[in-house]
């Protein structure tokens, strides 16, 4: 103890204080607060930085899921579209098979009349000509028959034997 | 710490061929230093070399530990001859006297100033006559009178050089940041070590809301005392933070801002301590105040006994060298020398980042005492 006493030298002593003092406030001053500014400063950008990114991260996910959302409902879209454009098609391919049908019957129909009228109108030329024929026929007939007079004689007979029988 | 070898090799050779002449070699400082133990010793000395060469290394080792007036690498000791420096020299006696260590040629010579003489004897400055003779008392401690000195010796040169590296280091660091919030170079190691003191020395210690008011305080004393006690295991051969005044300065540092900044919890706990029966009260209050006290000055023994142990041990296992000499043989000598040195060497390299780490951890955790908001039940 005597001997750290003896040690101790006060010269030094003041020095070293008066040394202390001014190396930290220039320190302070030059090195220590720009120094912490900057660690600060870079530490709050990082953090900044890392919640920007979180937050992006976020928004993203958010993005997706509205994406998958839109996705997803424009599929249903699709899928009634595809199911009502199937219907419309079976309809008027129905609507069409029905008016072709009811078409081809009118049709059918009006053919059927007309082969009738036609046929009635060949049929009624038909007896003319025939009742033509017969009339010429029997005229002829008639002629040939009537051309002597016992004859017709005869036939005044037969005509009044046949009235008499009736 | 590796340059004082030559020294010691001239020692050793000296002893060994020499010693027979040792005594009238009294014109340089090492022997000057033997006036003072010459009589007790005087016996041993003329007939064993071996005692004769121990002493000689716990006198270098004390002149090593010791601040001086002059800064020398190493010394030819047979010749005299001190390879270095001198150092201003400022005494106040009658007014301010200002010269160069260089004229006390390492204390062979006496000085006069004005009508004062001066003389340097054992890293001191007295007052003497122009003979240059010291009194002693019974314990055979000088009894002339000192002038107030002021000088800037060794210590004090090497804090105003270690300041200057402190400052153009940290100032680099702090002009990095302008080009970009990355640091670059050397700067990258020195970032983690402010990041360091900040976030585990500082930030748990004090509090998240107050330390950045203590920050300056921190950051300096944790890389002074890193910073000097990496160099006080150079070849430089300062001995500045095994040194009592500065750490006593140091430690009055964080005694000061621990009063200065303690606020009224502080004050109510170390003189009317809450929670305790009022005797307990009047018993603690002495005792807390001694805490006061006892704080730093365990700061400052740590620091100081730390640092001295370790320069001590270095330098004597060094010594083994020439002590062990007959005993081991030259090589063997040397190689368990050199290899313990190495070894306590790497010990001293964590010692003194811890002795940095501690003092900082210990003054903050002193600060945050002083500043701790304390929530009553």
């Amino acid at each position: 103890m005597d001997k750290l006493i003896n040690d101790f030298s006060f010269g030094l002593f003041v020095w070293v204080s008066i040394i202390f003092v001014v190396l930290i406030i220039l320190m302070r001053k030059f090195a220590w607060k720009p120094i912490l500014e900057a660690l600060n400063s870079r530490e709050e950008g990082i953090s900044n930085a890392l919640k920007a990114a979180e937050n992006a991260k976020k928004e993203l996910e958010a993005l997706n899921a509205d994406n998958e959302r839109i996705l997803k409902e424009a599929r249903a879209e699709r899928d009634v579209m595809l199911k009502e454009a199937r219907e419309i098609k079976e309809k008027i391919v129905s609507e069409a098979k029905g008016e072709a049908n009811a078409e081809a019957e009118a049709i059918i129909t009006n053919a059927k009349a007309a082969i009738e009228l036609e046929k009635q109108a060949a049929l009624t030329e038909l007896k003319t000509q025939v009742a033509g024929i017969s009339i010429d026929i029997a005229k002829k007939i008639i002629k040939s028959e009537l051309a002597s007079e016992e004859s017709q004689l005869a036939l005044v007979e037969k005509s009044l034997n046949e009235v008499i029988l009736n | 710490m590796l340059t004082l070898v030559p020294s010691f090799t001239m020692n050793a050779n000296d002893d060994q061929h020499q010693s027979d002449a040792h005594h009238e070699e009294a014109t340089h400082h090492e022997n000057n230093e033997h006036d003072h133990e010459a009589l007790p010793h005087s016996e041993e000395e003329g007939y064993n070399d071996g005692v004769n060469s121990k002493e000689e290394v716990a006198e270098y080792i004390q002149h090593h530990l010791g601040d001086t007036h002059d800064f020398i690498f190493f010394s030819d000791e047979a010749a005299g001859h001190h390879y270095g420096f001198p150092l201003p020299i400022i005494l106040v006696d009658n007014g301010l006297k200002v010269f160069m260590s260089s004229e006390f040629h390492h204390g062979d010579k006496v000085v006069k100033k004005g009508d004062t003489h001066y003389r340097l004897y054992h890293g001191k400055i007295y007052k003497t006559d122009a003979e240059g003779t010291i009194q002693y008392d019974e314990h055979h401690h000088p009894t002339n009178a000192k002038p107030l000195d002021l000088s800037i010796t060794k210590n004090v040169f090497s804090i105003l050089v270690i300041s200057i590296i402190m400052l153009l280091l940290f100032r680099s660091l702090a002009k990095g940041y302008k080009n970009g919030p990355i640091p670059t170079g050397f700067a990258r190691v020195l970032e983690p070590l402010v990041i360091f003191v900040r976030d585990e020395i500082a930030r748990p210690n004090i509090g998240e809301k107050k330390y950045r008011k203590f920050m300056g305080f921190l950051l300096t004393v944790f890389f002074f005392i890193w910073i000097t006690n990496l160099l006080g295991l150079t070849p430089l051969g300062i001995n500045v933070t095994g040194n009592i005044a500065v750490t006593i300065c140091l430690a009055l540092f964080t005694f000061i801002i621990v009063q200065f900044s303690g606020n009224k919890d502080y004050w109510k706990h170390i003189f009317w301590m809450p929670g305790v029966p009022v005797p307990m009260k009047i018993v603690l209050a002495p005792i807390e105040v001694l805490g006061m006290f006892t704080k730093p000055f365990s700061l400052l023994i740590r620091l100081f006994a730390n640092i001295t142990a370790g320069h001590t041990v270095v330098m004597g296992i060094l010594a083994v060298i020439y002590i062990g000499k007959e005993t081991l043989g030259t090589g063997g000598s040397i190689g368990v020398s050199l290899f313990l040195t190495l070894f306590i060497n790497v010990i001293e390299l964590l010692v003194a980042f811890l002795q940095a780490y501690i003092f900082t951890m210990l003054s903050s955790l002193f600060i945050g005492m002083a500043v701790e908001e304390h929530d009553h039940h």
